[in-house]
């Protein structure tokens, strides 16, 4: 049977001072022209965290509104602010960066995260005040460091400075003295990955209301590499993560393939489960420091607020067939092959109609198409365009060609199969699984049937290979069938209770009708 | 256009001439082709790329253009190239790439 989609986690970070420490775009300016206009003018475009939190888009991301909601927005989205936004939403949170760099720390195992005191002592409270944070992941965080000793790592060139609202507050010591691998600038990158897969996988339990202990497997699809200067990407982000996460009961391993790593994750967590080889999984991914304000010249030329300020993060759990939750659908696994060719024709016959065409389905036979969802308010000003628009103009001229809908109706077949970007240009993040969250509750609402996800990846940027690559599935409605065997507490209770007051009765001489 | 583009651009214009070079863009807007075709014609306009100064005037076209399609396998075009001809604005396109042709171009 087909395995189901039991829940998601969708978190994002709100971190402005790591994009001028660690967004790529700003370290090689500052390599190359250190006194440049823009780097000077770039704080003047940071926006607070209360922005970042009234921002549609990110409330979207974290379900506190449907993506359908900001066809009603006026563009560009960061001059609107959403009414009754919250940190805190159906699928996850914004969380701000001082309470951030405390996950970082209890995610980090080798203590290469160091905090200021004071800053601990201000912040640890409202850290151990989100719901997601267990006791003993707010118990994992130091009492702290004096401000002496974290300046001298920095200025000794062995730690990455952590600051707040422009105070350094902290760093990220190498874990080698001599070994790039772990040097503190890959240590920070990867620390701050793993911290945000883990908030997205605590959300992703909640949500859906799965046993921490139950999760047999996680797979980690984001975009970095842990290893040492013997095995650079050696691994494990996911079984990292699920250790801080509580997961005892799980092992894990790493899936990398550009942004289509999250679609191909969750192939293989579906085709693990329906297997049998395990009985729940969870995909994850945290967020890409390196991607922090990656457009931000353009959105400081062009005098927009610098858009790209949360690493984001997501997860998913994928289960045994419950009778309940909406399916993947294997048989409609779409797939990018090494003989395609990079052509967009060819790549969206590949993904798209070919999947359909081998189960008798037509192009629009699927109600909602999840292609790259980036958020146009970001790609636009740099010059990228509309990405999700594009998509599904490129969607629809081939459902004209194959015959499936009339030219004339192109424009419709967009607005009806598609949605507006909402999503972090965080790379993996936006590509395909931002939807999932909100596919699997239209779905269990009857709205909609299908959501095709579609994966795609530039796995040219490794200079491995210039081939594109590209993944896609289908989540549809749950076809009623159950797989989960065993009894549950309930049903024992209930079988119990019965089996006492017959007990009872019969004690009592009563008859039972 | 990506700095590694324009350094293969630029050897083979010294390799082969100029004169026997023709550049096909592929760009999904009139801006970005007409950008790609200035760079390889009038020089780098961002500054950045090996092309920066350099006016090569080669012969440039997009792939939706009338010329090139003509020229093109019908079947090929329509298996590669007809989808995406259906989305993009082909007018734009064209009226940007014959402006730089116009202006820039050495070998026509």
């Amino acid at each position: 049977m087909n395995s189901v989609i039991k829940g998601t986690g969708y978190v994002l970070v709100h971190v402005p001072d790591m994009i001028i420490q660690n967004g790529t775009t700003q370290t090689a300016e500052r390599a190359a022209h250190p006194d440049s206009a823009y780097l000077k003018s770039l704080p003047e475009h940071l926006r607070t965290y209360e922005d970042a939190l009234s921002y549609w888009p990110n409330q979207i991301y974290i379900g506190n509104a449907h993506p359908e909601e900001l066809r009603q927005v006026p563009f560009p989205y960061f001059r609107e602010k959403k009414e009754g936004a919250g940190r805190y939403g159906t699928f996850g949170e914004i969380m701000p960066e001082n309470e951030f760099l405390l996950l970082a720390q209890a995610s980090d195992v080798f203590d290469v995260v160091k905090l200021e005191k004071e800053f601990v002592a201000a912040t640890r409270d409202a850290f151990a005040a989100d719901p997601v944070i267990s006791a003993e992941i707010a118990g994992r965080v130091a009492a702290g460091t004096d401000i002496t000793d974290i300046d001298a790592y920095v200025r000794a060139g062995q730690a990455e400075p952590l600051f707040v609202d422009g105070k350094l507050v902290g760093c990220v010591k190498s874990a080698h003295d001599t070994d790039i691998n772990l040097s503190a600038h890959v240590m920070h990158e990867n620390i701050m990955s793993k911290a945000s897969s883990v908030l997205a996988l605590l959300h992703a339990v909640k949500q859906s209301g799965v046993d921490a202990g139950d999760i047999e497997y996680v797979i980690d699809c984001a975009e970095e590499a842990c290893g040492d200067m013997n095995q650079r990407g050696g691994g494990n982000f996911a079984k990292a993560a699920a250790e801080i996460a509580g997961f005892s009961h799980a092992s894990g391993a790493d899936v990398r393939a550009f942004c289509a790593a999250p679609v191909h994750a969750m192939i293989m967590a579906a085709s693990l489960v329906k297997a049998g080889t395990y009985k729940t999984v969870a995909v994850t991914a945290g967020g890409c420091t390196a991607k922090l304000g990656m457009n931000s010249k353009d959105h400081v030329k062009k005098e927009c607020p610098v858009l790209e300020d949360c690493l984001g993060g997501f997860a998913v759990i994928i289960a045994a067939n419950d009778g309940v939750h909406p399916e993947i659908n294997l048989d409609l696994v779409g797939r990018h092959t090494v003989g395609t060719g990079s052509s967009p024709q060819a790549v969206i016959t590949s993904l798209v109609a070919e999947p359909l065409e081998r189960n008798g389905l037509k192009i629009p036979d699927i109600d909602i198409y999840s292609p790259e969802m980036q958020n146009p308010d970001i790609t636009k000003p740099a010059g990228a365009g509309d990405v999700p628009m594009s998509n599904y103009k490129m969607i629809a001229a081939l459902a004209v060609k194959r015959g499936d809908i009339e030219r004339k109706d192109l424009a419709d077949f967009v607005e009806k199969h598609g949605l507006i970007g909402w999503a972090p240009t965080q790379g993996h993040i936006p590509s395909g699984v931002p939807a999932v969250g909100f596919a699997c509750e239209d779905i269990m609402a009857g709205l909609i049937r299908r959501v095709m996800l579609i994966g795609k990846g530039s796995l040219f940027l490794g200079r491995m290979t210039d081939l594109f690559d590209g993944v896609s599935l289908v989540i549809q409605p749950n076809s009623g069938g159950q797989e989960e065997t065993g009894v549950s507490e309930e049903q024992v209770r209930s079988l119990i209770a019965r089996a006492l007051k017959e007990f009872a009765q019969s004690l009592t001489g009563e008859t039972r009708g | 256009m990506d700095l590694e583009n324009q350094k293969r651009v630029k050897d083979f214009a010294d390799q082969y001439g100029p004169e026997n070079v023709v550049v096909l863009v592929g760009a999904a807007e009139g801006e970005a082709a007409g950008l790609a075709a200035e760079t390889v014609t009038a020089g780098d306009p961002t500054f950045a790329g090996p092309l920066t100064g350099v006016q090569l005037g080669l012969t440039v076209y997009h792939i939706c253009e009338p010329e090139i399609k003509e020229v093109v396998d019908p079947a090929v075009y329509d298996e590669q190239i007809s989808m995406m001809e259906m989305v993009l604005d082909v007018d734009d396109i064209i009226e940007e790439m014959s402006s730089i042709r116009d202006q820039y171009c050495k070998y026509l």
